[in-house]
């Protein structure tokens, strides 16, 4: 399985903090989980996933698109960090 | 050089003269310890801060703060760093984020402080939301940040 997790604005964007889903489904990158995340949802998915400043993070380390997913991955999507 | 770090992401408010007295006594060859205190303020793009909530990764914050200070540690020559970086609701006035390091002279203390601050607004998971008479609104990363950060780039 693929652990997906959104945080703060995309988090309210969606309605969901977090899903699950198999790797076959999410395939075997990060372009591809994108794509599979969006396909069967409604516009509003394309419009925050598909923004230029969503940040992409593989086990807790920032990565980018073209990444490889493993059985077991936690996947986190989240905007540009404002902390401090 | 091993380097003593304690990373904490908590509710809780913190005090600095314990967190400095801890970096005092781990070993008695410190002769300067600097710190960065950031707390909430009241006013943000010309609207009234009401309150701020504080929203984190967990794992992955304290994973990035800690590579942040072995970066630290590799570059100057320090003794010990806290970080304590608080999440949940926060008032204005209200202490947020505390980085402290202790080294044998100053300035390796100054330079270290300022970098790991620098590199945790960028780099650390944490998301703020502001409340304003106007609503609640997520606060944008600000340009300047990434420019802050990238001036300790190795040349």
């Amino acid at each position: 399985m693929i652990n997906v997790l959104f945080f703060a604005r995309i988090r309210e964007q969606l309605g969901v903090d977090k899903l699950s889903l198999s790797l076959e489904e999410a395939g075997p990158t990060i372009a591809d989980l994108r794509a599979s995340l969006v396909a069967d949802k409604d516009a509003k998915w394309q419009e925050v996933l598909g923004a230029d400043n969503v940040i992409t993070a593989v086990n807790q380390a920032v990565v980018d698109h073209q990444h490889a997913l493993s059985d077991g991955d936690e996947v986190a999507f989240f905007p540009p960090v404002t902390g401090g | 050089m091993s380097c003593y770090c304690s990373v904490r992401v908590q509710e809780q408010d913190f005090d600095l003269s314990t967190e400095v007295a801890d970096l005092r006594s781990h070993t008695a060859e410190v002769g300067a310890i600097a710190s960065f205190v950031g707390v909430v303020r009241d006013t943000n793009l010309a609207s009234d801060i009401q309150a701020m909530e504080l929203e984190h990764y967990p794992g992955m914050t304290e994973k990035s703060i800690q590579d942040i200070i072995d970066q630290a540690c590799e570059r100057w020559q320090i003794y010990g760093v806290t970080v304590i970086h608080r999440i949940g609701k926060l008032n204005p006035t209200d202490q947020i984020v505390l980085v402290a390091v202790s080294s044998m002279h100053r300035g390796d203390a100054f330079s270290a402080c300022e970098f790991i601050m620098d590199y945790l607004k960028v780099n650390a998971p944490f998301w703020k939301k502001e409340h304003t008479p106007e609503g609640a609104r997520w606060v944008d990363a600000r340009c300047s940040d990434d420019s802050a950060a990238e001036r300790w780039a190795l040349k």
